[in-house]
This record gives structure tokens, C-alpha cells and sequence, in this order.
């Protein structure tokens, strides 16, 4: 019931964000309406690395107390995140098409990092999905999980240098909004989409979580019966040992 | 200090042993080494018969290479392991494990090592790159990047080792992890060969030593929980 009280003013939030970042605020003087992408684009990227955080976090917790329910935030955290950062890319993409002219900006090292991002995390997922046993998918998929956050910020500094050791940003990316300069109307845009998408996450995140529980139950029973019935196990993935 | 010792003498003992089985079977080593050299000919055909578009591309065309090629030797590499059950063997020695993945990874290295710097001397042949004339380095970059791709290599190859999709799954894990050292290894290459003119070579090993020592330690500290598992 609280959960979804939460998933109705999370919905009512979103909307009204929405509302204003589409009616209410003007348009930027120089991109025009093209820049109200900016306020889900940064909002979604936000959240995209906020969950693979939760991801590697549920990571350590399960090689830490092997208790499965740290799994299950896990599987919760990575996969909204893929759908955050492929949002946030599709986002910077329709951005991009007006102001850059182009879909895809090399020069850009967020647009490369975070394609990367959303490479390093449907690898997780898909490696979850060839691994039956659920304590063996815990622990692969929470080092691999692991690996992927650490390798977040050495890909993020890579590609910012790879783009001109000794050249200064020339294009203007979304975050100059967030400049000092920037009118207050627009940081207060901003900050209340990333405040109703991350109310709107947190909804998502509990009921992914229940999900993982309930699919760790069923697995469970599935694994019973075949016992009882003693029918050879051939799920897909896995090598007999 | 003497731990540390102990841990050292076991490292090299599995170093030895995979070389040992690698000289006797030759699984990684020799299949890799060809099918890096169809890769930087196939690169030729799909970027050539320009020899100037050629030169220009050659860093990357020699690092896309060993990677490649890296991702097939270090999968090589763990698949010896399972034969005879001999990786639940090595988890049950009383070692500690990073001392275990510490032998891998370096027996890794050597072989990425070999196999990166025959690579480096064909593109200097095919691509008609002057390699020698900035060797010292090159070598550098040769050793970091053999050493990324090993630390890498090792771990994601211990995570994919038991899966049947594991040669798919091998590089799709591996590649967007080792972009940064890509990147980096691209960058210090094409630099050194241009004689550094902005002296950026410093920059870019660097980053390089930066991925190596963070996946390595990484590596060490989570490989355990693989042999576990």
C-alpha cells in the first residue's frame, strides 16, 4: 500500500515536472525548445549512475552477508539503470540532431562514456540470464558488477582526455545549463524533474525488487519439485560439472 | 614480508605451469598470433590500398588486434582449466587466492606480451610503420597494454570460463571494460610514432599504469570469489 501511494505521487510528480519544463519555462534563447530535452536527459543520467552505484553496493553486500535479497537490489539497480542511460542517450541523441546537427558526437566524451556505460551493463544482465544456480548468479554477477563501477571513472577520464589532451570544450553540452550562470528558472526546473524521476525510481526500484524475490521463490520451488521428480536439470548456460 | 614471499613463489609456480602446458599444447599462443594476422590483413583490405590511410590508422588497427586476439588467448588460457576438473583443483590448494590469480594473470602477460609485440612488428611490415625508430616507447605502451589486457583477461575469463555462451560473452564483458586502455594504448602509440611533439606520452602511459594497477587490484581481490563459486 505505501509502495503505491509512493508510484502515485511519483506519477503525479513526473507529470507536473513535465508540465513545467514543457509550458511553464521559457525557451533557452539560443537552442529554443531543444534544450527542454535537457531536464529528463540530465535527470536520467543522474539515475543511471545512481543504480549501477546500488548495484555494486548490493554487490559487495552479497559477497559480504551471502544474503540473497543484497542480489535482488543488485538485479533491480542494474537493470533500470540500462533503461536510465539508454534513455539518457536516446535523449542526448534527439538533442543532439537540432543543436549538433548530428545524432552521434564523437567529440562528446558523455555520449562515448555513457554508450560504454550501457555496454558494461547489458553484459551484466545477459551474463545474469546464463547462470541458473542462484548463489553462483549472486556472486558472478556482483564482481562483474563490481568491476563495472570501478571501470566507470578511468572510462569516464579516458575519453574526456582522448577527446584533445589540450583543447577546451568547444560545443556547448547540456551541463552548461547548470553553470552558475545559468537563470534560476532553469536550475529550478531541473531540480525538481531529477526530484520527481528519482521518486519515480525509487517506485520502480521496490517493485523490480519484489519481482527478483518472487522469481528467487518460484526458482526455488521449480528446483523442489525437480528434485522430488528427479529429472535430469538442463536449464540453458551452465557446463556440467 | 615473508607472506608476501610465499605468495610470489606461488604465483610463479602457476605462471610456470600454464607455460609449461602452453609450450607442451600450444592453445593459446599460435592460433592467436594467426588470427591477428588475418585481422591487421582483413584491416588492410577493408582500409587500403591507400598506404597513407593505411599509416595513419595503424595504431589502431594494431591495438584492435591484440585485443582481439587478446580475448581469444586469455579465454584459451582458462580453458585448460577445465580439463579433469583442474580448477577446482587449484581452489582447493591452501594459497591465497590472489597469489593464484596472480599466476594466472602473469602467465597472461607473458603470452600477451609475445603476441603484442610479434603484432607490433607485422604492422610495422604491412602498414609500413617505422617501429623502430621509437622503440623504447613503444615498448612501454606494449608492456602496459599487455598487462591490461592480461589483469582483464584473466578475471573475465574466470567469470566465463563455465558458461557454454562463454565465447560470446568473453568479449562482450571484456571490450567496453577495456576501452579506457584501448584508448590509451591507441593514443601513446600514434604519439610516439609522431616523436611526441606535444610531450602527451607521459599523459597517456599513465592513464594506461592508472587502468592496469586498479584492474589488477581488483582482479586479486574479487578472483577468489570466482574459484569459490
Amino acid at each position: 500500500m505505501k509502495t503505491r501511494i509512493l508510484g502515485i505521487v511519483a506519477l503525479a510528480a513526473v507529470a507536473l515536472a513535465t508540465y513545467v519544463a514543457l509550458a511553464v519555462v521559457p525557451a533557452d534563447l539560443n537552442q529554443g525548445d531543444a534544450q527542454r530535452i535537457m531536464y529528463p536527459h540530465v535527470a536520467s543520467a543522474w539515475l543511471a549512475y545512481l543504480s549501477f552505484g546500488v548495484t555494486a553496493l548490493a554487490g559487495i553486500g552479497w559477497l559480504w552477508r551471502r544474503d540473497l535479497r543484497f542480489d535482488s537490489v543488485a538485479v533491480a539497480g542494474a537493470e533500470i539503470g540500462v533503461i536510465f542511460t539508454a534513455f539518457a542517450i536516446w535523449g542526448g541523441m534527439m538533442w543532439g540532431r537540432p543543436i549538433w546537427g548530428v545524432y552521434w558526437q564523437w567529440e562528446d566524451p558523455r555520449l562515448t562514456t555513457t554508450a560504454l556505460l550501457l555496454a558494461l551493463y547489458v553484459g551484466y544482465l545477459l551474463l545474469r540470464r546464463l547462470t541458473d544456480d542462484p548463489d553462483r548468479r549472486a556472486t558472478r554477477a556482483a564482481i562483474v558488477g563490481i568491476v563495472a563501477a570501478v571501470d566507470i571513472p578511468i572510462v569516464h577520464f579516458s575519453v574526456e582526455w582522448w577527446r584533445g589532451l589540450h583543447q577546451t570544450a568547444t560545443i556547448a553540452s547540456p551541463d552548461r545549463v547548470l553553470n552558475p550562470a545559468a537563470p534560476m528558472v532553469f536550475v529550478g526546473t531541473l531540480l525538481g524533474m531529477v526530484a520527481a524521476l528519482t521518486l519515480a525510481w525509487a517506485y520502480l526500484m521496490i517493485r523490480r525488487y519484489q519481482l527478483a524475490e518472487a522469481e528467487l521463490g518460484r526458482e526455488e520451488r521449480a528446483r523442489i519439485e525437480r528434485l522430488v521428480s528427479s529429472r535430469p536439470i538442463t536449464t540453458s548456460g551452465e557446463v556440467a560439472r | 614480508m615473508s607472506a608476501l614471499r610465499g605468495e610470489a613463489r606461488v604465483a610463479l609456480a602457476i605462471c610456470r605451469k600454464d607455460a609449461l602446458a602452453e609450450l607442451r599444447g600450444r592453445h593459446a599462443t599460435v592460433s592467436t598470433l594467426f588470427f591477428a594476422a588475418v585481422v591487421l590483413l582483413l584491416f588492410g583490405f577493408a582500409l587500403g590500398p591507400d598506404s597513407a590511410r593505411l599509416a595513419a590508422a595503424a595504431p589502431g588497427l594494431l591495438w584492435l588486434a591484440v585485443v582481439f586476439a587478446g580475448i581469444l588467448a586469455m579465454g584459451r588460457l582458462h580453458l585448460l582449466e577445465t580439463d579433469d576438473g583442474a580448477l577446482e583443483q587449484l581452489a582447493l590448494y591452501p594459497v591465497a587466492r590472489r597469489a593464484i590469480y596472480a599466476g594466472k594473470a602473469l602467465a597472461g602477460f607473458v603470452a600477451m606480451l609475445l603476441l603484442a609485440l610479434l603484432v607490433l612488428g607485422a604492422v610495422g611490415v604491412l602498414f609500413a610503420v617505422d617501429v623502430a625508430s621509437a622503440w623504447a616507447p613503444l615498448l612501454a605502451t606494449t608492456v602496459l597494454g599487455a598487462l591490461g589486457v592480461a589483469a582483464v583477461g584473466t578475471f573475465y575469463a574466470g567469470v566465463t570460463v563455465r558458461l557454454r555462451a562463454r565465447e560470446v560473452m568473453l568479449p562482450l564483458l571484456m571490450l567496453p571494460v577495456l576501452a579506457p586502455l584501448l584508448l590509451g594504448a591507441v593514443k601513446a602509440t600514434s604519439v610516439a610514432l609522431a616523436g611526441d611533439p606535444f610531450g602527451e606520452l607521459g599523459a597517456w602511459l599513465q592513464l594506461m599504469l592508472a587502468f592496469d594497477v586498479v584492474m589488477t587490484v581488483a582482479g586479486a581481490a574479487t578472483y577468489g570469489f570466482l574459484l569459490e563459486d
